[in-house]
């Protein structure tokens, strides 16, 4: 995908201007925040879960060889194989030839973030074959040529009536008194239509939220049952991964599992855990023929030795960008990339160069309801303050920016002149405020009075006013 | 914790008055200070200070916030605490000093120091200074907004609404959202003005929707934002900082208001 993350301001602001954008973005607090909140309510241990679970990911970041190498001969034992993927390009190409070989010619796809990373649909799409997106949200951004624009809910971003008026468009065998309004009308319509195109598929890929070292297992968890679909109708199944989420035991992924669901919708858990293990075996009613893991690094093992580790514990529950009111005012394709939110903001900079995501990490106003939330545990807003440092080494700011910040710094630095101009300047500015108490207008503070006033200051300084005051006690 | 009937004098607390207060409006700080001496303390405003450094810090510009946090480091070890009326300065000392200034063999021990005594005022007077009432009076309904840093650096939520109950002739009405932030950010407003435009309208709605003339709250920086945005939109909602109101010194006008007083709720 090719990312705008550098041009987020213009994205932005395109998006604040955008009505539909705005009213379907409305239904991301209505949505998310009220019931992740209730379900944390009604499960007293779910803070010390998010700690069991922010120890279990350090545990198996400080030992991921290990872990990998375990869960890769797990899969071999249960029939499957496991494919090592070092970039995005040799995960595609893997995944291309496992179709090829399979004489592929329509893959279904359960909803899956690390496709998106590595742009498996355009790479599948030119070699001939065609990739049918099952999750609805997907479905539907993919028929209107879109990225996602939330890791959970990809089409948050539409409001009903976009997605009906779509199908009246694509659908052309729809009746025109078929009720298209509500949200279960709109999934029976688009399952109606994939029904056909599951039983067609030659391959269906899904991606994992967890693998399982013990035993081999891939997890998914979905609310639509699509991605079962996708996984165990096709002859063959992959299953696209990037090396992170690969966890311990049964047992552990379970401790996940009671975390993921509430702190992404809600709900205890979703609809759907579906846990698979290899291809089907003799006497098995269902399953693929073969199974193939496509594993992905992108980066990742880079991150493992830095300050920047703590993302990988990461299980992609959208919980951040849901709680955080600057999602919350654009949405997600102001993103630029795959990854929006804040965990985005600290993932893309990693996965990218921060050169080109550098808006990002800086878009946020540290107000630390991320971390807050964050099942497991990561530091985003610190994560974010880092990049910003990194940048700043890197990509110095425009001259007018860092001529601002170096002259005030050095004011900052000497407290005694700092007092002294400051106490010359303030009460000439509030002088020039006269009785009206604000500015509606600053020269060099468009950005600030083109939205709001700015408070004029009262009169002289604290610091003045405090000596005056000292000087008075020490006379009388 | 100290008690006054037994010594000759309360604890020194180094008053960090913050950069938007000194230049904005010190009555904010006055107020600190009546609010500090009522509640026994001795008061001392070390005159080497300037700014905690965020702005430095959250551009990025690690070294300049190195050299302002050692500078605050410096003037305020010799207190016994130190007391900002401001979640976020507060915060920026307590919580981020260490890190910054950690493996500093200079500054080391004498950040962690400095951070651990320090306090946002309001949850310096309850929770070290056992302040369980004031004694100030207003006449009206106000709405508390829980700043950021605050609230989830520094766990201050419930402490200037007990106050606050304590004061004569106030009731709280709470916004439906207290705790979503307002869009200032320190320089986020600047670098990302209409995203920041964005939030505080949404921001500005719920505080209208709690229906109480005034806004109170425990930081200027997002104080001057929202009141900013009421007055350019036109509402009729005044905003102080909590501190005026806890010590009764409201006859100051209202934020981004000019004089005559137009509070509707004071009266004296
Ligand atoms: S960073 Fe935390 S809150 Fe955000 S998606 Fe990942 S796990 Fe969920």
């Amino acid at each position: 995908m090719q990312s705008t993350a550098h041009a987020f301001k213009g994205n932005a602001a395109r998006a604040l201007e955008d009505r539909q954008l705005q009213e379907a973005l409305a239904n991301v607090p209505k949505g998310f925040v009220g019931k992740r909140a209730e379900a944390r309510a009604r499960l007293p241990e779910f803070d010390a879960l998010r700690d069991q679970a922010r120890d279990l990911k350090n545990h198996v970041l400080a030992n991921l060889d290990l872990y990998l190498e375990e869960y890769e001969r797990k899969v071999f034992e249960v029939g499957g194989k496991v494919h090592w993927a070092a970039s995005a390009g040799d995960a595609r190409e893997i995944v291309l030839s496992i179709c090829r070989e399979a004489g592929a010619k329509t893959v279904v796809k359960g909803k899956s973030m690390i496709t998106e990373e590595i742009g498996l649909n355009d790479h599948l799409e030119g070699a001939g074959i065609e990739p049918i997106e099952t999750d609805l949200g997907e479905y539907l951004i993919q028929i209107r040529g879109e990225a996602p624009s939330h890791i959970i809910a990809p089409a948050v971003h539409l409001t009903k009536e976009q997605v009906e008026a779509d199908f009246r468009r694509l659908h052309r065998d729809l009746p025109e008194d078929r009720r298209l309004e509500e949200v279960d009308e709109l999934v029976a319509e688009a399952r109606s239509v994939l029904r056909d195109k599951f039983l067609a598929a030659d391959v269906g890929i899904t991606g994992a939220n967890m693998l399982i070292a013990e035993t081999g297992s891939s997890v998914i968890v979905t609310n639509e049952g699509n991605g079962d679909l996708s996984q165990t109708l096709a002859k063959v199944h992959i299953v696209v991964a990037s090396l992170e989420k690969v966890v311990p035991t049964l047992e552990d992924a379970c401790t996940i599992l009671r975390i993921l669901a509430r702190s992404a919708t809600g709900q205890e858990c979703s609809t759907y855990t579906t846990f698979s293990t290899g291809p089907r075996r003799a006497g098995d009613p269902d399953g693929p023929e073969a199974y193939h893991v496509v594993l992905l690094d992108n980066g990742r093992s880079e991150l493992l030795g830095t300050d920047f580790r703590e993302v990988l514990r990461c299980i992609r529950c959208g919980a951040c960008m849901n709680h955080c009111p600057v999602y919350q005012a654009v949405g997600g394709h102001a993103y630029g990339w795959v990854y929006p939110g804040p965990i985005g903001s600290v993932l893309t900079p990693s996965l990218i160069g921060v050169e080109e995501a550098g808006p990002l990490p800086n878009a946020s106003t540290f107000c630390g309801r991320c971390e807050a939330v964050c099942p497991m545990r990561i530091p985003l807003p610190g994560l974010m303050r880092k990049w910003r440092e990194l940048e700043f080494e890197k990509v110095p700011p425009p001259f007018a920016q860092r001529f601002a910040l170096k002259s005030w710094a050095w004011f900052a630095r000497h407290p005694r002149l700092y007092q002294f101009a400051s106490g010359l300047v303030i009460p000439v500015v509030a002088r020039m405020a006269g009785k009206k108490g604000a500015f509606n207008k600053l020269p060099f503070g468009n950005g600030w009075t083109r939205h709001r006033d700015f408070p004029a200051p009262q009169g002289r300084t604290f610091h003045q006013q405090w000596r005056n005051q000292k000087r008075r006690r020490a006379r009388s | 914790m100290s008690d006054p009937a037994s010594e000759p004098a309360g604890p020194r607390v180094g008053l960090f008055v913050t950069c938007l207060v000194d230049l904005i409006r010190p009555s904010v700080g006055f107020a600190a200070v009546k609010l500090l001496e009522d509640a026994g303390c001795v008061v001392e405003v070390p005159a080497a200070q300037t700014c905690c450094g965020q702005p430095a810090y959250n551009s990025g510009d690690r070294s300049n916030a190195v050299a302002i946090a050692r500078q605050v480091v410096d003037a305020f070890s010799e207190f016994d605490h130190v007391v900002a009326p401001s979640g976020s300065c507060a915060g920026m000392i307590r919580t981020h000093y260490p890190s910054l200034l950690g493996d500093d063999p200079e500054y080391g021990a004498k950040a962690k120091s400095v951070a651990a005594k320090t306090y946002e005022l309001v949850s310096f007077l309850t929770d070290v200074m056992g302040v369980e009432r004031v004694s100030a009076r207003f006449y009206g309904a106000v709405t508390y907004h829980d700043s950021c840093a605050g609230l989830r650096e520094l766990g201050v939520k419930q402490q200037p609404r007990r106050l606050l109950a304590t004061v004569t002739g106030l009731t709280v009405q709470e916004m439906s959202e207290p705790e979503v932030c307002c869009g200032f950010g320190g320089t986020f407003s600047v670098k990302y003005p209409d995203v920041s435009n964005a939030i505080v309208e949404k921001k500005v709605a719920d505080i209208a929707s709690a229906r109480a003339p005034l806004l109170l709250a425990g930081d200027l920086g997002c104080l001057m934002n929202m009141a900013g945005k009421l007055r350019r939109e036109g509402r009729h909602v005044s905003a102080r900082h909590v501190a005026e109101v806890l010590a009764g010194m409201t006859d100051t006008a209202p934020i981004a208001q000019g004089e005559p007083v137009t509070n509707p709720g004071a009266k004296r």
